[in-house]
C-alpha cells in the first residue's frame, strides 16, 4: 500500500482544544476582528465609538482572566500554560491597553492633519495585545514565535500610523531590525529543537539534565533566543533602535511600545530562561549580567546627553530594562526574582505610561507645527510647565520621582525588590553596578522637573489654548498618576500576587 | 545527535549548485552568440526596462497586490493538507478550517470595503 493512502486511512488523534484557558486571548481576537468590520463598514465612526468598543473587547478579557484567575494547567498539549506568570501578565497587559486605549483615543487633532491616526489604531492595537498576552502564557517556542510575530507586525504597523515623517522613519526602523531579530530567534529556535528534539518548554527543561544531549548545540541555541529577547525588550547591545522609535512614533504608540512590549518580553524571557532553561542557569547567567551592566550603564549615560523628551525616556527604558535583566538572572536559582521582575513590570508599566501622557499632553500645547518633521517633545518646551499647567507638572513630578525610585512611590518599592532577590542569588556585584546607574539616572530625571518648575516660560502663556476636545487623556493621566502613589503606598498586596506567580510551571 | 541523517540533504545541496555553476559554464562555451532585435526586448508581455520616475519610486499598489495574491496562494496551500485528511478530522477539521478561511474572508472584506482593490 502506497504510505499515503495508508496514512489517510488511519484514524487521526484529534487535538483537546481547551477553549477556556485561552479565553481572554479569543475575546481580544473577536474584539479586533468585530472592530476592524465596523471600521471596514462604518469608516466615519467616531474615535469615542470605537475607543468605547476597544474597553469593551478589554473589559470582556479581563473578566475572563479574573474568571481563570485561580485555573494551574498546561493547556494544548503543552502548547500554553496557565500559572502565575500568565494571569499577572494577562491583568498587567490589559490595564496597559486600557490607558493605552484612553491615548489613542484622545484624537484631538482634526482629519488629514499630520497627527492624525486612521481608525485602524484600535483593531492593531488588540490584536498586538492579543499577541502580547499570548506570548506571556506560550509555554513552546513555536508559539512564542507565532505571538511575537502577532505583536511586532502589529507594532510596525501602528508605529507609522500618522504621517509625520519622523513616524514613517520610525515604522521602517522597527521593521528591518525587528525583522532581523525574529529571524535570529528562529534560528534559535532551529538548534534549540536540534539538540533537544522538541519545541516545548517541559521537554527542553528535562532534555538540559540529559548529559548524553548535544551541548554545544543546545548552547548556541540558547545564545540565539537570548539574542531575539534581548532585542525586543530593547538591552544593549542590541538597543540601536529604541530611541529613534520612540521618538519618531505617535506617543500613545511609544508609551504601548515602551510599557506593554516589556512586560510580554520579560514575562517570556522569565519562562524560558529562569523556568525551561534553569538547569543551564551556570552558562547563560554571565551573558544576561553583562548584558545588565551594559543595558543600565549605556541607558542611564546615553539619557543623560538628550535634549528631547521623548528620546531621553527611550533611554530611559533602556536602563529599566537593565534593571529587569538583574531580575531574570536572579530568578534562575531564586524564586523571588521572578516576583521580584513581575512586580517592577507592574509598576514601570505605569510609570512610563505616564510620563509619556505628559509628553502627549505637552506636545498638543502651543500653535500647531504641521511641517516639523515629528511631534512637539523638547525639553525646551517643558520650560515654565509648574506655571502654565500645574497640574499637569504636577503629574510629571510624580512620573519622574517614580522613575528615579525615590520612596514612597511605586519605583522605589520595584527597585527594592529586584535588587534584594539580587542579593539573595549572590549577585551583588550586579546591585551595586545597578545603584550606580540609579544615581546616574537621578541627574536626567530630576533635570526635567528642573526645567519645568524653576525656569520661567517663554512666550506668552495666556495665549495657549488647553489641548483635547475629550477628557481621554486626563482619565488616563488621572488613572496612571494614582496607580503610581497608591502601589507606592501599599504594595504588599501587589507583591503577594507576584509572588504567587513564582512557580513556573513551564 | 546524528547528522548523518541530514547527509542525503546536503548532497542534494552540493548536486544542484554545481548542477546550476557547470550550466551556466558549459553554455557560455557551447551556444552560438548570433542577438537580434527581438532576442533583446522584453519577455513576452513584459513592460520595458527603464527608470522609474522620481527617484525609483514605485506606487505602493503593486505591494499591496502582490501581498493579497499571496495571501490567498497560501491559504489554498493550507487547504491541500486537509483535503488529504478531510474525512479523518471529520467536522474538528471542518468547523478550525472555517475559522481559518472565515478570518482571511473577513481581512479580505476589510480590504475590498477600505478601497485597497481600487487602482486610482
Amino acid at each position: 500500500m502506497h504510505p499515503l493512502a495508508q496514512a489517510t486511512t488511519q484514524p487521526l488523534p484529534l487535538p483537546e482544544v481547551d477553549w477556556r484557558a485561552i479565553a481572554p486571548e479569543l475575546a481580544l481576537a473577536v474584539a479586533g476582528v468585530v472592530l476592524l468590520l465596523v471600521v471596514a463598514f462604518w469608516p466615519r465612526a467616531g474615535r469615542g465609538v470605537l475607543a468605547g468598543l476597544t474597553l469593551a473587547g478589554l473589559a470582556a478579557a479581563a473578566a475572563l482572566t479574573v474568571w481563570n484567575w485561580d485555573l494551574e494547567r498546561v493547556a494544548f498539549e503543552g502548547a500554553v500554560s496557565l500559572d502565575g506568570i500568565t494571569r499577572y501578565a494577562r491583568a498587567v497587559l490589559l490595564a496597559v491597553g486600557a490607558l493605552a486605549t484612553l491615548m489613542v483615543a484622545q484624537g484631538d487633532s482634526r482629519e488629514g492633519e499630520p497627527d492624525d491616526s486612521p481608525p485602524e489604531v484600535f483593531p492593531l492595537l488588540l490584536f498586538a495585545l492579543l499577541g502580547m498576552v499570548l506570548l506571556a502564557a506560550a509555554s513552546d517556542l513555536l508559539v512564542v514565535f507565532i505571538a511575537l510575530e502577532i505583536l511586532s507586525l502589529s507594532l510596525y504597523v501602528m508605529a507609522g500610523e500618522t504621517r509625520r515623517l519622523a513616524a514613517q522613519e520610525a515604522a521602517m526602523k522597527y521593521f528591518l531590525l525587528g525583522a532581523f531579530s525574529s529571524a535570529f530567534l528562529l534560528y534559535g529556535i532551529a538548534l534549540c529543537y536540534g539538540a533537544t528534539g522538541s519545541t516545548n518548554l517541559l521537554e527542553i527543561a528535562d532534555a538540559t539534565g540529559d548529559p548524553t544531549a548535544d551541548g554545544t548545540l543546545l548552547l548556541a541555541g540558547v545564545g540565539l533566543l537570548a539574542v531575539g529577547f534581548l532585542f525586543k525588550v530593547s538591552a544593549v547591545p542590541f538597543h540601536m533602535w529604541t530611541p529613534d522609535v520612540y521618538q519618531g512614533t505617535p506617543t500613545p504608540v511609544a508609551a504601548f511600545m515602551a510599557a506593554a512590549t516589556k512586560v510580554a518580553g520579560f514575562a517570556v524571557f522569565l519562562r524560558v530562561f529562569a523556568g525551561a532553561l534553569g538547569g543551564l542557569v551556570v552558562s547563560w547567567r554571565p551573558v544576561i549580567a553583562g548584558a545588565a551592566v551594559l543595558t543600565m550603564l549605556v541607558g542611564a549615560a546615553l539619557a543623560v546627553v538628550q535634549t528631547d523628551l521623548k528620546r531621553m525616556l527611550a533611554y530611559s527604558s533602556i536602563s529599566h530594562a537593565g534593571y529587569l535583566l538583574v531580575g531574570v538572572a536572579a530568578a534562575a536559582t531564586v524564586p523571588a526574582g521572578v516576583s521580584a521582575s513581575m512586580f517592577y513590570l507592574l509598576t514601570y508599566a505605569f510609570m512610563v505610561m505616564g510620563a509619556f501622557m505628559v509628553v502627549q499632553y505637552v506636545s498638543r500645547l502651543g500653535p500647531p507645527d504641521d511641517d516639523a518633521i515629528g511631534e512637539r517633545s523638547s525639553l525646551e518646551d517643558y520650560r515654565g510647565l509648574a506655571r502654565r499647567h500645574p497640574w499637569a507638572a504636577g503629574l510629571l513630578a510624580v512620573f519622574m520621582l517614580a522613575l528615579t525610585g525615590i520612596p514612597p512611590l511605586s519605583g522605589f518599592w520595584a527597585k527594592y525588590y529586584v535588587f534584594l532577590a539580587g542579593i539573595e542569588a549572590g549577585l551583588t556585584w550586579l546591585v551595586v553596578v545597578a545603584v550606580i546607574s540609579s544615581v546616574i539616572s537621578a541627574f536626567f530625571y530630576l533635570r526635567v522637573l528642573v526645567v519645568a518648575y524653576l525656569q520661567e516660560p517663554v512666550g506668552d502663556p495666556g495665549a495657549e489654548t488647553a489641548p483635547g476636545r475629550t477628557p481621554a487623556l486626563g482619565v488616563a493621566l488621572g488613572l496612571a498618576g494614582l496607580l503610581t502613589v497608591a502601589i507606592g503606598l501599599a504594595p504588599e498586596a501587589l507583591i503577594a500576587a507576584a509572588r504567587s506567580a513564582e512557580r513556573i510551571l513551564g | 545527535m546524528n547528522l548523518g541523517a541530514f547527509a542525503p540533504i546536503l548532497a542534494m545541496l552540493v548536486l544542484a549548485a554545481a548542477f546550476a555553476v557547470l550550466s551556466i559554464v558549459v553554455s557560455a562555451f557551447l551556444a552560438p552568440h548570433r542577438p537580434t532585435r527581438a532576442k533583446y526586448s522584453a519577455y513576452e508581455s513584459g513592460v520595458e526596462p527603464g527608470r522609474l520616475p522620481q527617484g525609483e519610486r514605485y506606487p505602493v499598489k503593486f505591494y499591496l497586490t502582490a501581498m493579497l495574491f499571496v495571501v490567498f496562494d497560501v491559504e489554498v496551500i493550507f487547504l491541500y493538507p486537509w483535503a488529504v485528511v478531510f474525512r479523518q478530522l471529520g467536522v474538528f477539521g471542518l468547523v478550525q478550517m472555517g475559522i481559518f478561511v472565515g478570518l482571511i474572508l473577513i481581512a479580505y472584506i476589510y480590504d475590498w470595503k477600505r478601497g485597497g482593490l481600487e487602482w486610482d
